[in-house]
């Protein structure tokens, strides 16, 4: 085992981690760690725009961006976080520009704006060219950008390493941050990183789900870690099934592709979205267009041989409209799908694409122990976290802005800490925990397969937890997640060594999903009402006045071991908005 | 109630594709773990999948039902994160871009890791030199004086200039594909100066100059043999032996 000392330790290297290390590393001692290079993070799968009211092509500004994000989150929405996110919007996309990002632009040269689901001029009028884009390979662009800017920097990377604990340590009640437990892949080796700050920027959960936009290491690790620990997680129950995923398998094709004209079509042909979304039609929320996109497959006008999807059609757009705006999703559609999106559209579903949940924070990124209570030196941003920036559903666009302006503001506020406070003393053996998962795991000669399991969950979870939820069926996953908890404990895997050994990673990662999926589970079940990402078919309407607040999970463990999750509930901020009926 | 989709795909829980039938493929994967040995091994195993499955359908498969110790990087699966590349009947590709039934599986489908860099254990390599050779040519944006209050302006021409460098997602399926990167580790190799071309070109930009130099080095860009073994690997369709040229031509007249 080694220890390392750093002031700031950021776990994590998509957008929200870079965008804080480059902040922290000007300011305090950083060490990045992250179970992937840096350049394999999701945020590089992101397509479509990075919303911003900088009002280039028309007019626009924050507080319909911020009235948007709360109306798009049903409500849900921390009026104050929403807030900083739309107006702070402005100062990160113009950063990223300055730090180099290419973005599309204007015939006058300036950054070019789309339209993007949900977003809209004067509080619902009419779409509104808001999004900030490149291409449609946005994420991609913003992923390249912060990472060249990492090496400007010379932000100090441990790559493939996977933080697989939290140390957490009560200092006369208060619960404190002393650092992380690294598994370093290469060589097997448990590294702990003393540090007086930890970001968590680690991403989210969505391979719980089979069908999902998500990669392969989307496991929620930090999610997992911070819960095991005894800290909350808020509105897990949320999460956003993107309309657009390439049938089957899942692959996104950017909402964009909507923004440029694309329309959703069922097998007569016929622009379904009009009758549930008079106004903004194609480009009303995403969990509205997925329901919309369910609804008609349930009547019986879905497509193909078995009715189970409908077509993203963009044949009636120019070619070289395609060519120069979408030029990565259509080659996914020939390439995946051998479809020729000039002449024949696309067949799509709902896909799994993004935890509205997460690590509850304040504004400056801040991690909560409990509704008001913050972790000394502990913080999160990006899809880990949950602000509330997107409440029950967030809009497209500002997941990309969420990464920068959090990330930022997280990456300054944890280098002040580390600047103004000493480390917390470590724990005794603070490698422990980790030591005996992985001698566990190692060791097993258990009966059970990680792929087996892991299937098993992802079918469950699609189909119980997915667009359309009841009582009964969210009490089917209950139990079975329940059952597969139990089974993890006998799993064994075939690779005993230390060398790379991504058979064990993967049997760990499988545990964290298991812990999420249950933490999700029993969320849903409590909250009897339809709201943005969670709809219940038995409870159809928002219910303000129940459920007009957060969900907070907390793991307890009783004297004899047993494993429970306690449900409380946070209030919404509500600043200037009061909630209406959401109508697109 | 369920989601009506998912309940159907009950009926074929493996196939993407339900009308496409199953055939038998043999995968021979190149094995190596120094922990176990130091002696290199090609193993088969026999499976049976969709052919509209990917590569990477196939190394899940056989590592999660047959071989837990096979060991490859992924993670996105659809071509975007730079994980997986590899060589593939002989060719660098992205194993999660390229469908088996376009690689002829009637015959055995071999996979070895990509070449040029030392393998760690089967298809894992040590990427740190191609990333050092990426930070050797300063990619990113160098200006000079105050930045604007705004957004520096750029004419949609000027961003189009440097637009298919701007893809790169850094696989190195190009860089191990180059012989002269083979036999001679010191070479930048194609993606480092892709990299280069993407700032080189790009209007904003005002260290040009210096990056030309580094370039002009003795292991720089007149390397290059112009076997356009990048351009036909590259997953992303960039035409890199032409911005390589682009590079060389600069150099000459230091005009970009």
């Amino acid at each position: 085992m080694q220890i390392h000392k750093y002031d700031t330790v950021i776990v994590g290297a998509g957008g929200a981690g870079m965008r804080a290390a480059i902040e922290s590393t000007k300011r305090s001692r950083t060490a990045v760690l992250t179970k992937l290079y840096p350049t394999r993070s999701h945020t590089g799968a992101a397509q479509g725009g990075m919303a911003a009211a900088l009002a280039n092509v028309e007019e626009d500004n924050w507080e319909w961006h911020t009235f948007d994000t709360i109306k798009g989150g049903d409500y849900l929405v921390d009026q104050d976080a929403a807030e900083i996110l739309a107006k702070e919007a402005i100062d990160a996309v113009l950063d990223l520009e300055k730090m180099g990002l290419p973005f599309g632009r204007t015939p006058e040269g300036k950054i070019d704006q789309r339209r993007f689901g949900g977003h809209s001029r004067n509080h619902g009028e009419a779409p509104v060219r808001r999004a900030c884009y490149s291409g449609d390979r946005t994420g991609h662009m913003i992923l390249q950008t912060l990472y060249q800017n990492c090496v400007k920097e010379g932000v100090e990377f441990f790559n493939e390493f996977y933080v697989l604990d939290q140390l957490v340590v009560e200092e006369n009640g208060v619960k404190k941050s002393a650092g992380v437990v690294a598994y370093e892949l290469a060589t097997g080796e448990i590294h702990v990183f003393q540090a007086k700050s930890v970001i968590y920027a680690s991403g989210g959960t969505g391979k719980f789900f089979k069908v999902t936009s998500n990669a392969h290491t989307l496991t929620g690790d930090g999610q997992a870690a911070c819960y095991r620990r005894g800290l909350p997680l808020e509105d897990m129950e949320f999460f956003q099934f993107h309309p657009t995923g390439i049938w089957r398998m899942g692959i996104l094709l950017t909402e964009g592709a909507r923004g440029e004209g694309g329309i959703l079509r069922n097998k007569d042909g016929e622009r379904f979205m009009e009758k549930y979304a008079p106004v903004m039609k194609d480009l009303a929320s995403r969990d509205v267009v997925s329901r919309s996109i369910y609804t008609e497959i349930r009547e019986g006008r879905g497509c193909g041989p078995e009715g189970d999807h409908v077509y993203l059609d963009l044949t009636h757009l120019p070619p070289e409209q395609l060519d120069a705006k979408l030029p990565d999703i259509t080659e996914f559609a020939r390439t995946y799908l051998g479809i020729e999106p000039y002449t024949d559209p696309i067949p799509i579903q709902p896909t799994a694409h993004y935890a509205m949940g997460g690590i509850p924070t304040n504004v400056e990124g801040e991690v909560l122990a409990d509704n008001t209570t913050v972790v000394p030196g502990l913080y999160a941003a990006g899809e880990v976290a949950c602000v509330s920036v997107h409440g029950a559903n967030r809009l497209g666009t500002n997941s990309l802005l969420d990464i920068n302006v959090f990330g930022r503001r997280s990456g300054i506020a944890a280098a002040e800490y580390s600047a103004k406070n000493d480390f917390v003393e470590l724990p005794e053996n603070p490698a422990q925990l980790v030591e005996e998962q992985v001698e566990r795991l190692r060791n097993s000669t258990g009966t059970e397969r990680v792929a087996a399991l892991r299937l098993e969950l992802q079918e469950c979870m699609d189909a119980n937890v997915m667009v359309f939820r009841t009582e009964q069926t969210i009490k089917t996953a209950v139990d079975k997640i329940a059952e597969l908890r139990a089974r993890y404990l006998d799993v064994s895997i075939q690779d005993k060594g230390k060398r790379f050994n991504t058979d064990l990673l993967e049997a760990i990662e499988l545990g964290n999903l298991l812990d999420l999926a249950e933490v999700m589970a029993t969320s849903a079940l409590a909250r009897k009402e339809s709201r943005g990402g969670h709809y219940r078919e038995d409870y159809p309407n928002r219910d303000d006045v129940n459920f007009m607040r957060h969900t907070m999970a907390y793991r307890e463990v009783a004297d004899d071991g047993t494993e429970s999750i306690r449900l409380d509930y946070k209030p919404v901020v509500t600043t200037r908005y009061q909630p209406m009926e959401r109508k697109y | 109630m369920a989601t009506p989709t998912l309940e159907k795909s009950d009926k074929a829980p493996e196939a993407g594709f339900a009308d496409t039938p199953y055939i038998t493929a043999t995968f021979r994967i190149r094995r190596f773990n120094p922990e176990v040995s130091d002696e290199v091994e090609w193993q088969d195993f026999e499976i049976s999948i969709d052919p509209k499955e990917r590569v990477l359908d196939a190394l899940h498969k056989i590592k999660w039902e047959m071989d837990g110790t096979l060991t490859f990087r992924r993670s996105c699966a659809h071509g975007i994160c730079g994980s997986d590349a590899m060589r593939i009947n002989g060719k660098n590709r992205l194993a999660c871009k390229t469908l088996i039934k376009d690689i002829n599986p009637e015959k055995p489908i071999t996979v070895e890791a990509i070449k040029g860099l030392t393998v760690l254990k089967d298809l894992v390599v040590d990427m740190d030199p191609f990333f050092q050779a990426y930070r050797d040519v300063m990619p990113f944006l160098v200006t000079k004086g105050n930045e604007p209050t705004r957004e520096r302006l750029q004419s949609p021409e000027d961003r189009e200039r440097f637009d298919d460098t701007t893809k790169c997602i850094l696989c190195a399926a190009c860089t191990s594909s180059c012989p002269v990167f083979w036999n001679d580790g010191q070479y930048f190799g194609p993606a480092a100066i892709v990299n280069a071309h993407r700032f080189i070109f790009d209007s904003r930009d005002e260290a040009g100059e210096q990056r030309l130099e580094i370039l002009n080095d003795r292991d720089g860009v007149w390397r290059c043999r112009t076997t356009f073994n990048c351009t036909d690997a590259c997953p992303r369709g960039i035409e890199v032996t032409k911005a390589i040229q682009e590079v060389k031509r600069a150099l000459i007249t230091r005009r970009f």
